[in-house]
């Protein structure tokens, strides 16, 4: 059998439709690839090789649908996304003994769709971190070099789709974690609107910020994927009864009189130089395509970083007060009283970067505080986005680099959380505006991949899709694949 | 030294809605710990809140009868604190924008009129129970947790027990007509916390307040603060200071009790809840709340004196419920004679349901066959007395109050034609009663009567006996 591993969406369905392969096959041979390259890149916290290859069996009981592209295809899922019966851990010792008794409606959309579900993805510890270095678990590598963290927090689903271990994953963004890491190991990540996607099951970060998005090795098969996963839930208030469209309808490649923005922030300082220069190098391939790309100026992006770091981490602090030992999750031994039971389940339980920023929260939140701390952040906040509205009038897209810099070295930057911080700086605004914004693989800097972001208008993937895919079909970039120790033969 | 009382309530009101504010379990209480339950109630991990309409128009209902202002802009906020019957370890109420504010109550205490404003009016979900229980361990049953509920805040002005008393009968009376609630205390759909004060007269300032708990009836409401008024004045009166505590009252005793003392107030790190989309209210969803109301207490109340002519009393106790009032009123459209109808409602009706402990709306009685018997009496079919055995009939097997006097053959002896003979008989029997009576011992009437009646086995009409009766004595 031809390695499978370095096809799209698209090439698989059409090889499971002719019989070529069947979902059970395509599932071992998944297994058997995830197998020879854990050891290196050390991506997934949970596998589940009896479930997936009981449900591959099913489906191609029940026949793969000719107009359903996602059938028997296998995903990996970011461990912060409950899956019911399977072990979900957010990755962090105080849920690592935690089985689900529900799905994620995202999960339910996926069963629907025939997707198979393989094992479930590391992460930075309940999704806060930039590197995927916080995870209680283990550190997984970039899938390009595995001295480099693979960027975070979805650090976990981005290395695994580069490493063609799955074809797409689940991962979640906040401030970042989809795109930056996607950016960091050469792929696909989209974090849709705020809205767009449901956020039942998905355990909660900062409520108002955090999305589910997917991340893929071309453009066309996120298309797909987010279609699948899109829509509104009555289980979550805040999701958005807007209509899905088909997000691959405008791939015609065609991106004649676009109007791109090009912010002069996204360009300054900090910018290493070999991403600055691939961003540039996009600029011009845009416009060779025919759209124009223009300098603009989004002058609050700089309290972009405070602000989240403020609003994300009260969020967060009150989010994270469920995890107290009582109903579920790790409870500590050593305890004499209902005070020790909170105080010490929680300080035994959790990471150090969750206690700062539950710290921090909990500040910005107090009497006398938060006046000064939450609410002039919400104020900023407001700020920031009227910045991107009054592009947006002008212009249809704006673009620039998904991380200043490319990805770093393990164990780098750990110790230095304000430098960790400011990697997101590009990314965060989006999130603070509810904006969709995505990375698509740029070229190479020193070896390392760099990302292009592209951020839409509310609601506008598809106009963004369909500039990432004439980019994409004007570069080559995507067609790049890593070799990974000990998975590639050759 | 005279001291002003100062007092202002805390009221929680359990809405009576089929699930819960912010999940869709049931929201009636299960007999089996943690049956009516679902993954929102347990703050699981991921899951979300959803906003019950029905709870947030039964708010609205509830303010609009305590002539709240709606707030047009409002939301919902996240109040932090950890406790074992706190799943998500915050509760989802409202803090500064509450559904609704500046209403009040009237109440009436010894014939004097009083307005009691209402601060707010707010929404939020209730949460579980802990149960202590043996070897030490503690219980908790999360079927209560996520039940809607309302807090009615009071102004401090009340001046005295009776007054908190009026406020929590007039307030459980109006909320009762909304039909939004049960509010019965006993059961825990409405629950007190009072706060009490001292200060002298003329001053402005409130005095040291002290809040007391576990006030678990309306009377034990009056009581504790009873007790509070004495024992802070004897502090006070002794040079003391008060101290700001929380107190319980302990029934048996009838004395509060220290439960602990109040280090200034709690940081509950109120913060907009995000998960909940902010509600704009318009007009036309007020107006369309209002046109839900029924006519309240207050006004039944001022329409049953002013235009039916029923004493104050009466008023007052038809309309203690809605059931109550409305089968009054049904009562009076098939026909009935309001006094009439009021006496019965009170008296038979009211004793019957307290000593079965049922609703009224459970009974076979309905407001026909209640008019129909009362008719059968106003045109002297039957007797009062007999009545109460028609009464029971109805009350408990139901039917048409005329067939059930034919089927029983209680209709009135009436017929003179048919009772002078009895009359005559007793009297030929009993001539020493004629003669105590000629003697000036009207005693005697009353035993010829009572032999009269027994002849009869009680159906003779007593009024006409007594006529027939004095008529034949004087003959003799």
């Amino acid at each position: 059998m031809e390695k499978l591993y370095d096809k799209t969406l698209e090439e698989l369905h059409s090889l499971l439709v002719s019989k070529e392969i069947t979902a059970a096959d395509l599932t071992q041979a998944t297994l058997d690839r995830i197998k020879e390259t854990e050891p290196t890149v050390d991506s997934f916290i949970t596998l589940v090789e009896e479930k997936a290859l009981a449900q591959a069996k099913a489906i191609d009981e029940k026949g793969i649908a000719e107009d359903n592209v996602l059938a028997g295809i296998p995903i990996g899922i970011k461990d912060n996304i409950v899956t019911k019966g399977i072990l979900t851990t957010a990755a962090s010792k105080i849920l690592s003994n935690f089985e689900p008794i529900y799905d994620a409606t995202v999960m339910d959309k996926l069963y629907q769709a025939d997707m198979i579900p393989v094992g479930k993805l590391n992460m930075d510890e309940f999704a806060m971190g930039g590197s995927t270095e916080t995870s209680y678990f283990k550190k997984t590598k970039n899938a390009w070099d595995h001295t480099k963290v693979p960027g975070g927090s979805s650090g976990g689903s981005a290395a695994a789709v580069a490493a063609g271990q799955v074809p797409v994953s689940l991962g979640s963004d906040t401030g970042g974690s989809i795109r930056q890491p996607a950016s960091f190991n050469g792929i696909v990540g989209m974090k849709p609107t705020y809205g767009r996607v449901s956020r039942f099951g998905l355990i909660a970060f900062a409520s108002s910020l955090d999305q589910i998005g997917p991340m893929t090795r071309t453009v066309k098969d996120n298309a797909l994927a987010l279609e699948a996963i899109s829509g509104f839930d009555e289980k979550d208030g805040t999701s958005s009864g807007i209509s899905v469209p088909d997000f691959t309808e405008g791939m015609t490649g065609d991106v004649k009189g676009m109007k791109i923005a090009l912010p002069k922030e996204y360009l300054g300082e900090g910018v290493q130089p070999g991403v600055k220069e691939a961003v540039l190098k996009a600029a011009e391939t845009f416009k060779a395509l025919g759209a124009t790309v223009e300098e603009v100026s989004l002058p609050h992006s700089k309290y972009g970083v405070a602000v989240y770091y403020i609003i994300a981490s009260s969020e967060a602090s009150s989010n994270l007060q469920r995890f107290d030992g009582i109903r579920y999750g790790y409870r500590s031994e050593n305890v004499k009283n209902l005070e020790d039971v909170y105080v010490n389940s929680r300080s035994e339980g959790f990471g150090t970067e969750v206690k700062r920023r539950i710290m921090l929260g909990t500040f910005s939140l107090s009497a006398g505080y938060y006046d000064a701390y939450f609410k002039k952040a919400g104020q900023v906040r407001t700020m920031i986005r009227q910045d991107f509205d009054k592009v947006f009038n002008e212009y249809d897209l704006i673009i620039g680099p998904a991380s200043p810099t490319v990805a770093f070295g393990l164990g780098e930057n750990i110790n230095d959380p304000i430098t960790m911080y400011m990697s997101d700086i590009l990314t965060i605004p989006v999130n603070l505006a509810g904006l969709p914004g995505m990375s698509v693989p740029a070229g190479f800097s020193e070896g390392l991949p760099v990302g292009l972001q592209i951020i839409g208008k509310h609601f506008d993937e598809a106009t963004m899709y369909k500039a990432a895919y004439a980019f994409e079909q004007a570069t080559d970039f995507h067609k790049k694949m890593p070799v990974i120790l000990g998975g590639d033969a050759e | 030294m005279n001291f002003e009382t100062v007092i202002g309530l805390e009221v929680h009101v359990e809405l009576k809605t089929n699930s819960k504010i912010f999940s869709p379990a049931p929201a009636h209480f299960g007999a089996e710990p943690n049956s009516n339950t679902n993954v929102i109630d347990w703050g699981y991990p991921g899951v979300l809140p959803v906003m019950n309409k029905t709870a947030l128009e039964f708010g609205m209902k509830a303010a609009l009868a305590l002539n709240c202002e709606i707030s047009k802009d409002t939301h919902f906020d996240r109040k932090n604190y950890f406790y074992p019957d706190n799943p998500k370890a915050y509760q989802i109420s409202q803090f500064d924008q509450p559904i609704g504010h500046d209403g009040w109550i009237e109440i009436e205490v010894e014939g004097k009129k009083k307005k009691i404003r209402i601060e707010r009016v707010h929404l939020e979900e209730d949460a579980g129970k802990n149960m202590h229980g043996k070897g030490g361990y503690s219980y908790v049953d999360l079927n209560r947790q996520g039940t809607p509920l309302i807090e009615i805040v009071s102004e401090a002005d009340m001046r005295s027990p009776e007054e908190a008393y009026a406020y929590l009968e007039a307030l459980r009376s109006i909320i009762q007509f909304t039909e939004v609630s049960d509010v019965k205390m006993e059961e825990g759909s409405m629950r007190c916390d009072a706060n009490i004060s001292l200060r002298p007269y003329g001053q402005e300032e409130f005095g040291t307040k002290t809040e007391l708990k576990n006030l678990n009836s309306m009377s034990f409401v009056k009581k504790g603060l009873a007790f509070e008024e004495k024992r802070q004045a004897k502090v006070l009166l002794s040079g003391g200071e008060i101290q700001q505590e929380t107190r319980r009252f302990d029934e048996t005793t009838n004395k509060t009790i220290l439960m602990r003392v109040k280090e200034g107030s709690s940081d509950y790190r109120y913060f907009p809840e995000p998960d909940i989309p902010r509600f704009v209210i318009d007009d036309e969803w007020i107006a369309r709340i209002k046109t839900t109301l029924p006519e309240l207490p207050a006004a039944r109340r001022t329409r049953y004196v002013q235009e039916l002519g029923l004493p104050e009393y009466d008023a007052k106790v038809l309309t203690l419920t809605k059931e109550m009032s409305d089968f009054f009123e049904e009562t009076l459209a098939a026909g009935a004679d309001a006094k009439q109808a009021s006496n019965w409602l009170m008296g038979e009706v009211s004793a019957y349901l307290n000593s079965e402990k049922l609703e009224l709306t459970k009974t076979k009685l309905t407001p026909d066959n209640l008019a129909g018997m009362i008719q059968l009496i106003a045109d002297g079919t039957i007797s009062s007395k007999i009545a109460k055995k028609v009464f029971r009939e109805l009350i408990e097997n139901g039917g048409d109050a005329k067939e059930v006097v034919e089927a029983k053959g209680l209709v009135q002896l009436s017929d003179p034609a048919q009772l002078l003979p009895i009359i005559n008989e007793i009297l030929d029997n009993n001539q020493q009663s004629i003669e105590d009576f000629k003697n000036g011992k009207d005693r005697a009437v009353g035993f010829l009567v009572g032999q009269i009646m027994k002849a009869t086995k009680g159906k003779a009409n007593p009024a006409i006996v007594n006529k027939l009766l004095q008529e034949e004595l004087a003959k003799r």
